[in-house]
């Protein structure tokens, strides 16, 4: 692929941790990614936006506060609500074993949880971009 | 503290030994190329009076109890009383934390520490839009003083000591703890606690932000004003360093960023008329427990020792209760892994030697299941476990500062002191830690210092136990804790009802006086009062105080 | 509907979609730009441009906040520089602009240079045009001006803003040379801290000296962050709008501007035959080898490079 891949990194919800999102912005423009941060503070239509706007390859989601369940399908619903087909939705954060199967069901990829290396995100994202 | 001839003897006899270690290594070799601490820091072969030959004891350690610190703020430290065991809890609703409460107190945790949920911290009730899904979750929700009532129902104030970790709006639950302690019959010069109040970390770190730096300073300094007359026994702000190094700083970085938001409150403080005396001995600081046993020691003896200087050198303090760093001290959250829980135990119980070798007044020490949920009833007794085992068994509290005089501990904690002035030197260049943190300068550090780490794991340099070395094939299955989700049901609930049986043309009233207050100079600590003794929301209560000033919007350089 | 028709409904992924497809080169897109080209020249397009830190994302999002007070409809190019090493960028400018995204009257893109130099990427001359199709009555290009090789953002724009902060000392010296000949407003932002008039005089005497103009700059101090005279701002901004445009300078502009875009554009063809020549069969090597092993000079390598463009 001879263009950059365009990923969202954001943060739905209140939590106000970042330092996992940060580190994995950056990891991902070292890998030659153009990464959109949102910042804090995000509620799903405000990322479904900006994922249109920016006409991204992935909307990348980082959140610790428990609040998963509910804001990342929300986000999956909002997108397909739109008719975006084409993105790939990532979760990571403080999200135990047991929520991963409905999440996936809802339509996210993938989650990511604490200890997995950005590489292994970073290959993930190359293998299953849906845009070529 | 040696003599020069002993000395030159010692440099002698080291560098031969130096030399003929470094002559073998060819045939036995060190484990890796470079040995660092935690915060990367590199570490010698040995440590000898060398590496100490300038230290003064009676300057730079001297006694428990008297300047500068170093070795402890009390003169019996632990022989006379353990560290306040204090759990950090709250979820749901009010009425499940204070089973929680009563359970922990029980098992013999010695004081409360509360924990609200984010839309709490931030401002908003459990019906505002933004709460969706947040209800609950990472602490208890609190709309109203009826829910405050509820969380310490059948709790003595004048008994045990709280903690709140609240910053934005830490004005109004205090005022509503106020309240409580009050229909208690509890006056408000018997309570004691701490709120952590401490904005600037918020910018920093946490993110649970609501007013823009000039407006939360005003709160924080009507808070000092208000509690130095009315509420004497409180620990009026918590300067945290925790969720600094929680966010990927080194160890210098958290003691240096601490401090110079310390700084920061202190000059504020002092602009707004106050005498550094008369607030400065209810300040408290927060920090983090981390995995290098050693280097955390050294990192809370350097921490005293610092901040005692400063407060004597440039403020002037008089009373030593004003240069004293008394902190509550957390094991680090970001070290626990969701590979292999159990060893997270482990980890908990190393970081609390740190602490305690270190001299905490206060701690929390984290569960295993950190890293997947909150804890279960089961997760939380071992950590309370975990500290009574070590106060009980370890001997490690049978004398103060027992590391001390370490050529190693003390020749790190002069490291670190000398780092950590570095960097508030070039902050106070920068015209203090709230310009530092509006130009991005203390959050780039700290974004640095995370990324270096987590390089250094992804590449082995580090090594993190059931991570990235002896890996299992993960189960999955866990005993976890679940929120229900009716709770924010039940939250929307209760705020419909409050609202029908409260007066709200008192509410209404209070209000108006608040938002008018607010647009003068006047401490806001008794409008507020009468706001939460109203039953005004909180979310209508930091309303009110949004339209008067402003939100914050957050400095992001990546 | 095609993409076509969409974009000019107001869709707003058909929008991003070209522009995606105009930064990757994609045929298609230029085809469209083609077509519509003929209805583009009604968006006025602002650049706003100035060192790093100077809060001109905070700036951009007051400005457009007040022009959709006014009911227009507003696109943002927000760019960033992209690494030279890696080929990423951290684009991090929409975090000021929270507020407006979900406005449907406003729409923000942010682009890495991807190794243009000069503050701005290849595509937003193309980016410009499309967002002009959507149906945007003002568009902000706002981009990082370092110094005076950060021009560019001249040659794309009807009105250049500089935005500046109080107490730059040092760095106004680095780039006064190159500022006082670019800008048609300055601006000084974060106002409220000490040293803004010092530098708003300081500016004005630049300007004093700067005898050539026919339109005199002027500097207004504004708080993005406290939204304060942010409308002065912007009616400056118009005045200028209305001088051009009175004065039939504006087409002076544009062409100026378009004669830039359509020389990089064939420069860039050129460029591409040439590369092509070049590495074809690996001649490129064959010749370089020759040089250094002093068998033929660089000059003669680069005559027989040039000579295939005649084929």
């Amino acid at each position: 692929m001879d263009r950059p891949i365009r990923v969202l990194v954001a943060k739905p919800g209140l939590d106000g941790h970042d330092r996992g999102a940060k580190v994995i912005a950056r990891a991902l423009r070292d890998a030659g990614m153009e990464v959109i941060y949102t910042g804090l503070r995000q509620t799903p239509e405000q990322i479904v936006a900006a994922a249109i706007q920016e006409d991204v390859d992935v909307v990348a989601m980082s959140l610790l506060s428990g609040a998963h369940n509910h804001l990342f399908p929300k986000v999956v619903n909002l997108l397909r609500g739109e008719g975006v087909d084409d993105v790939l939705v990532l979760g990571g954060g403080v999200i135990p074993e047991d929520d991963i199967p409905s999440l996936i069901e809802s339509g996210v990829e993938a989650i990511f949880t604490p200890g997995t290396p950005t590489k292994d995100v970073i290959n993930f994202i190359n293998t299953n971009i849906k845009r070529k | 503290m040696y003599s020069e001839k002993k000395l030159e003897d010692v440099k002698a006899a080291f560098k031969d030994w130096d030399e003929s270690v470094n002559k073998s290594l060819a045939k036995y070799p060190e484990r890796k190329e470079k040995f660092s601490t935690g915060s990367d820091t590199l570490v010698d072969r040995l440590y000898t009076p060398i590496h100490v030959e300038n230290l003064d004891y009676e300057k730079d350690l001297g006694y428990p109890g008297e300047y500068p610190f170093t070795r402890g703020v009390q003169p019996t430290m632990y022989r006379g009383r353990f560290w306040t065991m204090r759990q950090y809890a709250g979820f749901a609703t009010a009425e499940e934390s204070n089973n929680r409460y009563k359970y922990l107190l029980e098992q013999g945790q010695t004081g409360l520490s509360v924990a609200f949920d984010l839309p709490t911290q931030i401002g908003y009730d459990s019906d505002h839009a933004l709460s969706e899904g947040e209800v609950g979750k990472v602490g208890v929700a609190i709309d109203s003083l009826k829910d405050m009532e509820i969380l310490f129902d059948g709790i003595p104030l004048d008994k045990v000591s709280t903690s709140m970790t609240i910053n934005a709006p830490a004005s109004v639950l205090l005022a509503m703890y106020i309240a409580v302690a009050e229909k208690q019959g509890v006056s408000s010069e018997k309570l004691r606690g701490t709120i952590q109040n401490d904005i600037l970390k918020e910018y920093i770190a946490r993110g649970t932000y609501i007013f823009p730096p000039e407006q939360s300073m005003r709160l924080i300094t009507n808070i000092f004003e208000y509690c130095s007359k009315e509420v004497p026994q409180w620990n009026t702000i918590s300067i945290s360093g925790y969720h600094i190094r929680e966010a990927g700083s080194t160890a210098a970085q958290e003691v240096a960023f601490t401090i110079a938001d310390g700084i920061a409150y202190v000059e504020a403080a002092i602009k707004t008329g106050l005498d550094v005396d008369d607030f400065a001995p209810r300040l408290s600081f927060f920090f983090n427990a981390h995995n290098d046993l050693l280097e955390e020691v050294a990192k809370y003896r350097a921490a005293r020792r610092v901040w005692a200087k400063i407060m004597k050198e440039r403020f002037k303090a008089k009373k030593d209760k004003s240069m004293q760093l008394k902190f509550h001290t957390q094991t680090a959250g970001s070290t626990l892994t969701a590979q292999q829980p159990d060893n997270n135990i482990i980890r908990v119980t190393i970081q609390t030697l740190a602490a305690v070798l270190g001299g905490t007044q206060s701690l929390h020490t984290n569960s295993r299941d950190e890293a997947l949920a909150l804890p279960t009833e089961d997760s939380v007794k071992i950590a309370l476990r975990t500290q009574q085992v070590v106060a009980h068994e370890s001997g490690v509290t049978e004398t103060i500062d027992p590391l001390a005089g370490s050529y190693y501990i003390e020749s790190l904690t002069n490291q670190i002191e000398e780092e950590a002035l570095g960097y508030i030197e070039r902050i106070d260049n920068l015209g203090g830690a709230t310009k530092a943190i509006e130009n991005g300068y203390i959050q780039k550090e700290i974004q640095n210092s995370a990324y270096k780490y987590q390089m250094s794991v992804e590449s082995l340099d580090t090594i993190v136990v059931g991570v990235n070395k002896y890996k299992v094939e993960e189960t999955g299955k866990r005993d976890l804790l679940r929120v229900d989700p009716h709770v924010e049901m039940l939250q929307r609930n209760k705020l419909d009802k409050l609202r029908s049986e409260r007066d709200n043309s008192l509410v209404d009233k209070t209000l108006s006086v608040l938002k008018e207050k607010a647009e003068t100079e006047e401490n806001l600590m008794p409008y507020i009062l009468d706001s939460v003794k109203a039953y005004a929301t909180l979310g209508e209560i930091c309303g009110v105080l949004r339209e008067v000033f402003g939100e914050y919007e957050q400095t992001v350089i990546l | 509907m095609n993409i076509e028709e969409r974009l000019l409904k107001k869709d707003k992924r058909a929008c991003a979609r070209l522009i995606s497809m105009l930064e990757n080169n994609d045929e298609e897109a230029i085809k469209i730009i083609k077509n519509l080209y003929h209805k583009t020249g009604s968006a006025y397009v602002i650049g706003i441009t100035g060192p790093p830190g100077s809060g001109k994302s905070t700036l951009t999002d007051r400005l457009t906040k007040e022009l959709r007070k006014e009911g227009k409809t507003v696109g943002i190019l927000a760019i960033d520089p992209t690494s030279p090493f890696t080929g990423g960028a951290i684009l991090g400018d929409r975090i000021r602009m929270s507020d407006l995204a979900l406005d449907k009257d406003v729409f923000i893109r942010s682009m890495g240079t991807r190794g243009f130099l000069g503050g701005v990427s290849k595509a937003t001359w193309g980016a410009v045009k499309i967002l002009d199709m959507y149906g945007c009555d003002y568009i902000f290009i706002e981009t990082v001006g370092v110094g005076q090789s950060e021009i560019d953002i001249v040659k794309m724009a009807d009105t250049v803003l500089m935005v500046l902060v109080p107490n730059m000392g040092d760095d106004i010296q680095a780039i006064k040379a190159g500022i006082m000949e670019i800008a048609d407003v300055f601006t000084i932002n974060k106002s409220d801290l000490d040293g803004a008039d010092k530098t708003k005089m300081e500016i004005e005497m630049n300007l004093d000296l700067n005898e050539k103009k026919d339109y005199r700059p002027p500097v207004v101090k504004v708080s993005a962050q406290k939204n304060e005279d942010i409308d002065f701002l912007l009616s400056k901004l118009k005045d200028h709008e209305s001088y051009i445009k009175n004065t039939g300078k504006i087409h002076e502009i544009r062409r100026r501007n378009l004669k830039t875009e359509i020389l990089q554009l064939a420069e860039e063809e050129v460029l591409k035959i040439i590369m092509n020549k070049a590495y074809e069969n690996d001649l490129i090597d064959a010749l370089s080898t020759k040089v250094e092993k002093r068998e033929e000079d660089p000059y003669t390598a680069k005559e027989r490079i040039v000579a295939l463009l005649n084929d």
